[in-house]
């Protein structure tokens, strides 16, 4: 029997380099012109689930992503870092999830695996830096959970060992098998592609892809099974629509306010009352303190 | 009324700052809706803990102690906690954002079916219309965060699931002792029943935890000063005006050099590097050296009584004038926009 490791991860865009193009006349962010990455933290993860493939011959790494059809991309890059398989989780109606919704489908999609002996995630994602969703589908498979790893010393087929980078310091742990981890950006940065896999893989395509192909795959995917990507909606793991997107929500978003990015003008005040009385105002309003 | 509550972390039997931050805002919270503050405590070696937590408003005071609760390991402490929940039905549970908060609270609010909302920067009551349905929503916990890298703030809300869960970073709210007096009641809560020995598969082989230290790197706000505040005394204002925006004191070389604050709070290239959402500079002139380690805060406003100071380059609000005169000003204002 292979050893499974399951990794989860998620496509983002890219919030660190709000380069100008991605900036409406207003100040505010145009989220479509962000580019969309590999989430850096989920890229961190597959690098440990590599190097036990490295360790151990007999392991099979599998990648999650929930999110829209475009997410396939990171499968990919996934399958060119060495993963030995992909699945799209999507469907219009996970629209909306939130981290309760998305760990729903995401351990729904886990169970469809078993037996894994590992799942393992990026601590957060830098969209929404909640890192709930690990946790959260760690409680929903009812495993134990290990988070923020560092670095795994040591693994056999029954436990691992895990150092774990905590605010103020270190902690190491051991957890039987299986467990859910989450891999904190200390850890080792994932690997470059691999040239190999890179021509083995890129013509790798989700069923909703092939579509939108002219170029005929029937031949190609008949030889080489490996370069179909399986999508799985909400049929296909029979998840509870209630539990989904919107309705399986607990919390809504009530308010969105962009935040207004000016070039740097410096305002000049003196020490008079209505002048500091102002600024205080102005902080109070913008959250900046309060 | 369901009562308002906030898990409470210890190191070496000390609660954490993060705790007595949230203690504050939740008697706050308290206050606003006429409920009680219950708060809980899980660890070992508890006894007397509850003369560092009913300063800050407590009523109620959840206990439990026993040795395998100490170090923290989540599955015990989540199966405590939702427990307790299940027992005391709390409206709202705030938990720090914490290496220990942020692994518990999203296993309780999986439990239990609650909506979290991580890493909030204010928490504000206030009401609710469903569009849909036209129901009306009174006092909803409003739990405003940054997102998507801070290019946003989004006010979230759980309108039908108990509790409202949230997390806190450290230094976001203010610490203030409520009431030296004010005395709560211990609730010890029973272990036996609770406690199964499946609850403990992650063991701890190792740990090392640097004692909490002043630490001004992970505060939201920073009121830094140089050698144009001119003495130690003075730079008592800088702690006044920190504790009342909930921010720490940093300062530049010169004045750390003069003696006028510790080593531990110099910011700069010797130094440590700070991204504040607020950085003020009182009485500093902006040399590289020290700006290498503030340039990046999301917000800088400078005092200096000489209008061509550098810093004034970067800041995004210069006010020219005497710290003596305008930090007092500032305190004073803040109080008043604040009621
Ligand atoms: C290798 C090296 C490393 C260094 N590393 C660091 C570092 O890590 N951090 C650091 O900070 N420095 C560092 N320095 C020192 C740095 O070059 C500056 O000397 C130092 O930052 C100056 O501190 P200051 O701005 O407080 O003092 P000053 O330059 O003396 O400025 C005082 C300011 O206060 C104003 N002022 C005076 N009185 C008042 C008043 N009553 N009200 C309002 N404003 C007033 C003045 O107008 C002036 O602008 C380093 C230097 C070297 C060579």
């Amino acid at each position: 029997m292979s050893f499974r490791i399951i990794v989860l991860a998620k496509q983002v865009p890219d919030t660190r380099n709000v380069g100008k193009d991605a900036m409406k006349a207003d100040g505010t962010v145009n989220r479509g012109a962000l580019p969309a990455i590999f989430n850096p933290e989920d890229l961190h993860a597959l690098e440990q689930a590599l190097r036990i493939k490295e360790l151990r011959k007999d392991v099979e790494i599998i990648l999650l992503t929930m999110g829209p059809p475009r997410a396939a991309d990171i499968i990919r890059e996934a399958l060119y870092r060495g993963a030995d398989k992909g699945y799209l989780i999507t469907d219009r109606k996970f629209a909306g999830s939130d981290t309760l919704a998305t760990s729903y489908v995401l351990s729904l999609a886990v169970k469809k695996l078993e037996p894994y002996h590992l799942v393992i995630a990026g601590r957060q994602a830098i969209d929404g830096d909640t890192a709930q969703v690990g946790p959260q589908v760690g409680e929903k498979l009812r495993l134990p959970q290990v988070t923020y790893c560092e670095e795994i010393q040591n693994i056999s087929q029954k436990e691992i060992t895990i150092k774990r980078r905590l605010e103020r310091g270190v902690e190491t742990v051991t957890s039987p098998i299986p467990t859910l981890i989450t891999v904190h950006s200390s850890a080792a940065s994932c690997r470059p592609r691999n040239a190999r896999l890179l021509m083995q893989y890129k013509h790798a395509r989700t069923v909703s892809e092939l579509q939108e192909e002219t170029k005929d795959y029937t031949e190609m995917l008949t030889n080489k099974p490996y370069l179909r990507i399986d999508e799985w909606g909400v049929a296909d793991l029979d998840a509870k629509v209630e539990q989904l997107g919107i309705s399986g929500s607990p919390t809504k978003v009530k308010k969105i306010e962009n935040v207004v990015f000016a070039a740097k003008e410096s305002v000049v005040l003196s020490s008079d009352n209505k002048d500091i009385d102002q600024l205080m105002k102005d902080l109070i309003e913008s959250h900046v303190i309060g | 009324m369901n009562n308002i509550f906030v898990y409470c972390e210890i190191e070496d039997g000390q609660v954490a700052d993060v705790s007595l931050e949230l203690l504050t805002k939740g008697r706050k919270l308290a206050n606003e809706i006429n409920c009680k503050l219950e708060a809980a405590v899980i660890g070992h070696k508890l006894e007397g803990i509850e003369k560092q937590l009913f300063p800050f408003g407590v009523d109620i005071l959840h206990l439990a102690d026993e040795p395998r609760l100490a170090p923290y390991t989540t599955l015990p402490h989540c199966e405590v906690i939702v427990k307790l929940f299940e027992k005391i039905k709390p409206e709202v549970a705030i938990f720090g954002a914490t290496s220990v908060g942020r692994d518990l609270a999203p296993r309780v609010a999986s439990y239990l079916k609650c909506g979290l909302t991580a890493d909030c920067t204010s928490l504000v009551f206030g009401d609710h219309k469903e569009t849909k349905t036209g129901k009306e929503y009174k006092n909803l916990l409003y739990q405003i965060r940054p997102a998507f890298g801070g290019n946003i703030i989004a006010t979230i809300i759980n309108p039908d699931t108990r509790p409202q869960m949230a997390t806190v970073r450290e230094g976001v709210m203010k610490k203030e002792i409520y009431n030296e007096d004010h005395k709560g009641t211990i609730k010890k809560i029973k272990l036996d029943e609770v406690l199964r020995d499946e609850l403990f598969p992650v063991q701890i082989v190792e740990r090392h935890i640097e004692k909490q230290k002043v630490n001004i790197k992970s505060s939201q706000i920073i009121i830094s000063g140089g050698y144009g505040v001119g003495s130690k005394e003075n730079f008592d204002m800088l702690f006044e005006l920190a504790e009342v925006l909930g921010g720490e004191v940093g300062g530049s070389r010169a004045a750390v050099d003069a003696g006028f604050v510790d080593h531990a709070r110099q910011v700069g290239q010797t130094g440590v590097t700070v991204r504040p959402k607020l950085y003020i500079a009182c009485g500093i002139s902006g040399a590289v050296q020290h700006t290498a380690g503030m340039s990046e805060s999301a917000k800088i406003i400078a005092i200096n009584n000489d209008p061509k100071a550098p810093i004034n380059q970067i800041a995004d609000y210069s006010i020219i004038g005497n710290i003596e005169d305008i930090i007092p000003k500032m305190i004073k204002f803040y109080k008043k926009n604040t009621k």
